[in-house]
């Protein structure tokens, strides 16, 4: 019969997400339920010198005021959860609620619990508070200097960690080298903008002594945890459910401090408090990502042999280490840096800075976007140096396919890949040496065109949980799942991972339905409830698939080969003899007889009739920790147009080539491509949070934040490569990031290539009309944009 | 994102709005609600009163007048969008008007709602200053017929007293040949325009009789760029556009933000007076 894996069946999330059928936790009523809101700083850094609360305790339906002085030992502060090892990491304590300074705007100052939402809002005005304000800062490489504001008094120079990556002799390869190149580039830092704001509802029952919290997350389990040590609750007294999950793109990995405010407030009350982010808060207090100032280098030979790569990366934490923070522009960035590319000397030094600004987290990609757009941008300016093809240097530079598994300076073992297959077939969609007759009849009418060609390798599925040890996180990264078939045959399966648009529910039913020969209807899948799931990692990096994936089907293949034993005993035959074929249990050389897997469920669970020495019941569970990461790789090509005149630019094409091993479901993974294409094209081209000198919000709204739209945004062309992975019962590789990861680097490889013949090598991201048509100016004049004397004018691409 | 507490009256007659206005107590006229609401919900806005005008059928509303056209105040964009008269008299506003927000914008939003508020990044104002509409209000004290060009005072600033209310516009007939056009550019998150340019062009036997412009994105509301008259008895050369579009933005004063500095907001500015005067002069033609 067909396999459903491999198959573009339509996701069976969507009709209740786009019927408004759905559960969000904002959605979540209970009796009796109260309201929180929360007062936020409205300085960048500041004493709090007094507060007053009295005037809102008094006010109409307010229940509780709490400031920082009332829970501040009543609570553990927010931890961390990844203690990056030799790096001599600080992490300051983050209070729920500030008690002594704030430090960003939107630190949390008080919470008012009251009759409704409205009453809560209004009783956060009635709330006195004097603030002393204090110099404050939110560039990282600044804030990094001696004399900068300090934002915790205990980290001299605000630096958090000094992080160093090492392979081969990095400086004696510049030392030897021909050409060197080098940039500085800003990673602007990015709200992530889910379009469900974050939420909390917590409900705690007196008799038992439990407390449930539905909340906005990725990962329940991890929630279920650090609210115990928050809360210091029993981590069995504590049942997280995150109900449908809006969009979260990192931003609900953290567990934040009001998650474990509303849950104190619960159980003070002896009522449900529900507390649900607005969009000006979510833009202040939900975590930024990015946010590097990069110092990079490339060294090299004349004829296009990349020998060296260095790197200084300034990296913001915001104003505390939130709590996968340090992680991500160090383990998720630096490791990465070798790219697609055998560079066999790489030396990266990352410092973690603490800056008055939101605290900076995962953003999707979180930290392999950034490895890949500094070494892309430098492949380019390399190309440049030398004179040559910037395609034909990346070619050149390649780890070849008979080469993997291979082991790059960083350390890291790439599991599988054929980068050159991607590029091709990119190329064979995209005739660049028409295009580059194009651009250049262009140029003598004063159009500016240009191309992009960027190939990416990522890490991502993670991963063996003995390397998440070693590298500090605190949690495994194995993940789990049960399988559990009914009486009826309809089956369940629970999983330790929390799809938040993904689309496992599809998928994972697809490997199982699969396995017992069942339409797609009868599986079901259940995530995000800590009480009935397994224990497990959560979803993020990429990771579902390859991991908790795998444990579906290892967890459904022992629940196949106990039927199997079952189906056997039931037919009088050898289990030897039984084979699974057409849905159907069979005797092998009896075609006509056999059992469905439905009518050997109903036998397991009734138990009238079992084989000697088997278990009534049909479920199993699996507990899936791969040996390794998985390593998707692919090209991406993006043609523009630029408006010398206003800065505009246009994307002409937008083509991807990409390798995630084999597609369980073609139609979710073109639709995993096209959205992160376009988070990545929205960094590239116009998303960056502003703040202005004294550390205040300038990009507070979504009138100022520009997400981009549908009608800004070009068609995206897909196509597939297939190299499986060895490292995971399916083959597969994650694709929820892939698209972003390249996305950037090319479009501004792109535009650059465009403004060649004006001398502009760089432009820093996003590419807003007004930066660009900056950039052209400064061109014109003579200004930093203008190439050094005798590095040539044009592209340096071979016609 | 929660307003301030306010009480909402839905008006049952032109006169229960003009009564409530009278009172001077702080009461606001909602009408499609697309400006002022988001300003209630940053608390920005915090009247005490909604008197909401949009039952009130004798508001809304698109007519012929005088060779010209007459729109009540609470015409919605969408309706101005259906209009054959204004697609055949006055194509800029229907032009313009497809580049207001998005369609439940165009949906709700008013005409009259939108001058009220008078948003310096807003569109309409500028169609409606080249257009040399009028604008008449009334009051319990009477009515009052305001030229487009006097209505903008500022940002959010118009000529309407806070007893007055808005009750429609009247444009003039348009010239016998003309061509117009809005160029603008588009703040990425907004969609409001960042420089935008509105401008018209009457031929007289292929000469240039007639020629307006004013600007959207200066710091102010819809200035005119009296350079545009330099193009009067002119065929409209591209070099007398060019010098027109320079001389345009010399001397505004203009604020940058976030999203453009004031240098490149200038540059901007010329560059739409630039295209809208050569397309308005091409669809003259």
């Amino acid at each position: 019969m067909p396999t459903l894996f491999g198959s573009g069946i339509r996701r069976r999330e969507d009709p209740r997400l786009i019927t408004g059928a759905a559960t969000y936790t904002d959605d979540v009523k209970l009796p009796g339920l109260a309201y929180a809101a929360i007062l936020r700083s409205p300085y960048a850094h500041a004493r709090i010198t007094r507060i007053d609360t009295s005037v809102a305790k008094a006010a109409p339906g307010v229940l509780a005021v709490y400031s920082g002085a009332d829970v501040k030992d009543r609570l553990v502060p927010v931890p961390c959860a990844w203690n990056i090892p030799n790096a001599d990491l600080k992490t300051p304590p983050h209070p729920q609620l500030a008690f002594d300074k704030v430090r960003y705007v939107g630190d949390g100052v008080a919470m008012v619990v009251a009759e409704s939402r409205a009453a809560a809002r209004d009783a956060i005005d009635l709330i006195e508070v004097e603030y002393d304000p204090l110099p404050a800062g939110v560039d990282p490489e600044n804030m990094s200097r001696p004399g900068a504001p300090q934002v915790h008094a205990e980290v001299a120079n605000n630096v958090a960690f000094t992080w160093v990556v090492a392979g081969g002799d990095t400086d004696q390869a510049f030392s030897q080298a021909e050409v060197r190149v080098s940039q500085r580039i800003l990673q602007n830092r990015l709200a992530p903008t889910a379009i469900e704001p974050r939420a909390a509802v917590a409900s705690y029952n007196r008799g038992t002594g439990q407390l449930t919290l539905w909340a906005t997350s990725q990962n329940p389990h991890i929630h279920r945890f650090i609210c115990s040590v928050m809360l210091k609750l029993p981590e069995h007294r504590i049942r997280i459910i995150a109900p449908e999950v809006g969009g979260g793109f990192g931003s609900k990995i953290p567990v934040y401090a009001d998650e474990a405010l509303v849950g104190l407030a619960a159980m003070d009350l002896g009522r449900p408090v529900k507390w649900t982010e607005d969009r000006s808060e979510n833009y202040k207090a939900t975590i930024h990502g990015r946010d590097h100032v990069e110092y990079v280098e490339l060294c090299g030979t004349r004829d296009g042999r990349v020998t060296g790569l260095r790197t200084t990366v300034y990296a913001g934490l915001g104003a505390y280490a939130s709590t996968v923070g340090p992680g991500i522009p160090t383990i998720l960035h630096g490791l990465i840096y070798s790219g697609p590319y055998a560079i066999p000397n790489i030396h990266g030094t990352v410092r973690g800075v603490y800056t008055n600004g939101t605290p900076v987290d995962a953003y999707r990609g979180a930290g392999r976007p950034e490895a890949t757009y500094l070494l892309e941008r430098l492949m380019d300016l390399f190309a440049r140096e030398i004179g040559m093809d910037p395609v034909e240097l990346r070619r050149k530079n390649f780890i070849r396919p008979d080469q993997f598994p291979y082991t790059v300076a960083t350390g890291l073992t790439y599991d599988s890949g054929n980068y050159p297959g991607a590029l091709d077939k990119a190329l064979s969609m995209f005739d660049l040496r028409r295009f580059r007759q194009e651009q250049a009849e262009g140029r003598k009418q004063g159009r500016y065109l240009g191309v992009g060609v960027v190939s990416y390798v990522e890490i991502c599925g993670s991963g063996p949980s003995q390397v998440a040890g070693a590298v500090g996180l605190g949690g495994g990264q194995y993940d789990s799942a049960i399988v559990r078939v009914y009486p009826t045959g309809v089956v369940r399966v629970y999983i330790g991972g929390k799809p938040h648009g993904q689309g496992e529910e599809t998928t994972f039913a697809q490997i199982v339905a699969d396995e017992f020969g069942y339409p797609v209807e009868n599986v079901e899948v259940v995530a995000g409830d800590t009480e009935t799931t397994p224990q497990g990692w959560g979803t993020y990096g990429s990771r579902t698939t390859a991991v908790c994936g795998s444990a579906v089907k290892i967890a459904a293949q022992r629940v196949r080969e106990k039927a199997a034993k079952i189906a056997a005993h039931l037919m009088e035959a050898n289990e030897a003899d039984v084979e699974f074929r057409d849905g159907k249990f069979g005797v092998r050389g009896t075609p006509s007889e056999g059992k469905t897997f439905a009518e050997v469920a109903l036998m397991a669970n009734l138990a009238w009739n079992m084989p000697p020495g088997v278990e009534p019941g049909l479920e199993a569970a699996a507990f899936f920790d791969p040996s390794n990461f998985v390593y998707p790789f692919g090209t991406h090509i993006c043609s523009v147009e630029v408006d010398a005149d206003t800065g505009e630019v246009k994307i002409l094409r937008y083509l991807c080539v990409d390798d995630c091993g084999p597609h369980i479901n073609p139609m979710i993974v073109e639709g995993q491509i096209h959205g992160g294409v376009i988070q990545g094209l929205g960094e590239a081209l116009q998303e960056m949070v502003v703040y202005d000198e004294d550390g205040q919000l300038l990009s507070g709204t979504m009138m100022d934040y520009a997400v981009p739209r549908a009608t800004q945004m070009p068609r995206i062309e897909t196509a597939y490569t297939t190299t499986p992975s060895p490292v995971n019962p399916l083959g597969v590789k994650g694709i929820g990031e892939a698209g972003t990861i390249p996305a950037a680097a090319v479009l501004v490889s792109a535009v650059c290539d465009a403004l060649a013949p004006l001398g502009i090598k760089h432009i820093d991201k996003p590419l807003t009309p007004a930066r660009v048509w900056a950039a052209i100016q400064q061109a014109g004049t003579g200004g930093n944009g203008r190439e050094r004397a005798g590095t040539g004018n044009g592209t340096g691409v071979a016609q | 994102m929660i307003p301030a507490e306010f009480q909402y009256v839905r008006a049952g007659s032109l006169k229960d709005v003009l009564t409530a206005l009278a009172a001077q107590d702080g009461t606001k006229v909602l009408a499609g609600g697309h400006s002022l609401i988001p300003m209630m919900r940053f608390r920005l806005a915090q009247p005490s009163r909604l008197v909401d005008i949009g039952g009130l059928s004798e508001l809304s509303g698109i007519a012929e007048h005088r060779r010209g056209a007459r729109i009540g105040a609470t015409t919605t964009y969408r309706d101005i969008l259906s209009s054959e008269l204004l697609r055949e008299r006055f194509p800029l506003i229907v032009e313009t008007t497809e580049q207001i927000g998005d369609v439940q914008v165009r949906n709700c939003g008013t005409l009259g709602g939108g001058l009220a508020h008078a948003d310096p990044a807003a569109d309409m104002p500028a169609v409606l200053v080249v257009l040399d509409a009028t604008i008449n209000a009334r009051s319990k004290r009477g009515k009052r017929s305001i030229s487009a060009r006097e209505f903008f005072r500022g940002p959010f600033e118009t000529a309407l007293e806070s007893d007055e209310l808005l009750i429609d516009v009247v444009l003039p007939p348009p010239p016998r040949t003309f061509g117009s056009a809005y160029v603008s550019f588009e703040q990425a998150a907004s969609g409001y325009a960042i420089a935008a340019a509105a401008a018209v062009i009457g031929l007289t036997r292929r000469t240039v009789s007639h020629a307006a412009v004013a600007l959207t994105g200066t710091g102010a509301v819809a200035p005119m760029a009296r350079a545009a008259e330099q193009l009067v008895n002119t065929k409209g050369e591209p070099e007398v556009i060019q010098r027109v579009a320079a001389q345009a933005v010399e001397g505004l004063d203009i604020l940058g933000d976030i999203h453009a500095p004031a240098e490149y907001r200038r540059h901007l500015l010329s560059v739409a007076v630039r295209r809208a005067l050569t397309t308005a002069l091409e669809r003259a033609r």
